[in-house]
């Protein structure tokens, strides 16, 4: 008897018919698929992007040279060299990233004492023409302070949401 | 319209025919051509994504881009390949896909050449489709290439058995090899077309169609986990797409013949009940589209949905499942003949 009503399931395709049933249900469901350069996804003020150093609102760096960053970062893609400046205060005279070792963990901006490196939601970038800079993965100084420049008002906005949980 | 036709008919006979197979040809090339996109749009949307959407509006121009960039692109000759077979394969697969429509009836009377025989003209063409894929295999001079066509030429063969027995099936029940007559057999609505008295060769033809044009889930000809993409690996460009050409409309030959035969072709399924009225502006052609569309349909739902088979399990459903069934039900399909049982086979109801 079990043997019939196996066979009947089979001739009759039930199984295969409770597969299609299941694909014809999906057919109809909402899809999720996100149209990227009009839509984008939405993203938290913990994002971890594109690396940039601040500037206090009087217009100095707020990077004082600790290596702080340096000694945390656990790819080693940060390498910094620091000297006096003219007026006495210890700063930084290169601040490179390495974008191709850095692995975006974020221990930078959490061990720094004067939150001058910062992880940005900007997270749309290339590296364009090696024949002309061989550095283009490298975040130098100025590009970092310049990112900084350039985001400033959404980097702070950022700091503010997070500020109760640090 | 007065005009065209005039000049129509003052055209040599042979040019007559020309058009007539240009009339054909150009909206099936069109119907291909956006059959792909549908499979895109249609898979996609079962597995919960949208499917190409970004040329042109809703992606409607994608087929065409496709088109555009396979008719730029080299077309390879590998080294050891047999130059003339590699050349001549792809035009085999998609010449006979094309020729078969030439004994399929649109509409009543609407046909490009009405022969006795049809049923048997079209068993011939789908046996001479295989030959493509063997010679792709073959003059490629790769495995895979050979590989996938061993199994696909074993496969082809073993399902065209299942597929004849169905359509001797059909046959027996009809009463004529025409196509024109074994659609006119079915007048009478619904309940008298053939997909009931003949229900299990029904479904026989339709998986077994599946098998014969290497759909998903009996694609093993091109297993791409195993043997890249089997019969055509080396193939590219124009080449590659008139493989793609032959399938897809092997693919919308398979649908129309089965809604030809087990469904009543260009006959409306309210025929005989009182709601035919509100259904008379529909063109018996349309009715064979729609019929159509459903088949097409499937083929893209069943991809959707299964898992390909393994290749022992394909050769036991075509042995050891198919043959024996479609062979019973010939028999039963006989006597239902012979001893006048239920009403499917009164022609017209009459």
């Amino acid at each position: 008897m079990e043997k019939v009503i196996h066979y009947l399931r089979s001739l009759f395709l039930l199984e295969l018919w409770k597969g299609m049933s299941v694909t014809g249900r999906y057919l109809f469901k909402r899809k999720f698929t996100l149209n990227y350069p009009e839509q984008k996804a939405p993203v938290s003020p913990r994002f971890r992007g594109l690396h940039a150093q601040r500037r206090y609102p009087n217009g100095e760096e707020r990077c004082i040279a600790c290596k702080l960053c340096e000694a945390v970062c656990p790819a080693n893609a940060i390498t910094i060299e620091a000297e006096p400046r003219a007026d006495g205060s210890r700063r930084t005279t290169r601040y490179d990233i390495d974008l191709f070792k850095c692995i975006f963990c974020g221990f930078c901006e959490e061990s720094c004492p004067v939150d001058a490196i910062v992880e940005t939601r900007v997270y749309e970038y290339c590296f364009e023409d090696f024949e002309k800079a061989e550095d283009a993965h490298i975040m130098t100084k100025e590009k970092l302070l310049a990112m900084g420049d350039r985001y400033e008002a959404q980097i702070a906005a950022d700091r503010a949401v997070q500020a109760k949980y640090r | 319209m007065e005009t065209i036709l005039s000049i129509y008919q003052m055209l040599p006979v042979w040019l007559q025919i020309l058009v007539k197979i240009v009339l054909i040809l150009a909206p099936l090339m069109l119907l291909v051509a956006y059959y792909t996109y549908a499979e895109r749009k249609v898979i996609g949307y079962m597995q919960v994504r949208l499917g190409p959407n970004r040329v042109g509006p809703k992606g409607w121009l994608q087929p065409i881009a496709d088109a555009v960039k396979l008719m730029f692109k080299e077309i390879l000759i590998p080294t050891g390949a047999d130059r003339t077979l590699f050349l001549i394969a792809p035009l085999l697969t998609l010449g006979p896909a094309l020729a078969a429509w030439a004994v399929f009836p649109f509409d009543a009377g609407v046909v490009l050449a009405d022969i006795n025989a049809g049923l048997l003209y079209l068993m011939a063409l789908t046996g001479i489709g295989v030959y493509g894929v063997i010679l792709a295999g073959w003059a490629s001079n790769s495995k895979y290439a050979l590989l996938g066509a061993i199994r696909s030429a074993a496969q082809v063969v073993s399902y065209e058995i299942a597929m004849g027995f169905a359509l001797v099936g059909v046959l027996v029940a009809a009463g004529s090899l025409n196509l024109g007559q074994i659609v006119a057999a079915q007048s009478g609505g619904f309940f008298h077309w053939f997909w009931l008295p003949l229900l299990p060769l029904f479904v026989i033809y339709y998986i077994s169609g599946v098998a014969e044009t290497n759909r998903a889930p009996f694609d093993v000809a091109e297993g791409e986990s195993e043997i890249v993409a089997g019969f055509h690996v080396d193939y590219s460009g124009m080449a590659f797409a008139v493989f793609f050409l032959g399938e897809y409309a092997n693919m919308i030959l398979v649908s129309a013949l089965t809604s030809l035969m087990f469904l009543g072709g260009w006959l409306s399924p309210f025929e005989g009940t009182s709601l035919q009225a509100w259904f008379d502006w529909m063109p018996g052609f349309g009715w064979l589209l729609l019929k159509t569309f459903i088949f097409m349909f499937f083929y893209l739902w069943l991809r959707a949905t299964f898992p390909r088979y393994r290749y022992d399990q394909i050769m036991r459903l075509g042995w050891k499942v198919f043959i024996p069934i479609t062979i019973v039900w010939i028999v039963v399909v006989g006597a239902m003949q012979v001893y006048d049982i239920g009403w499917w086979f009164d022609q017209g109801g009459s």
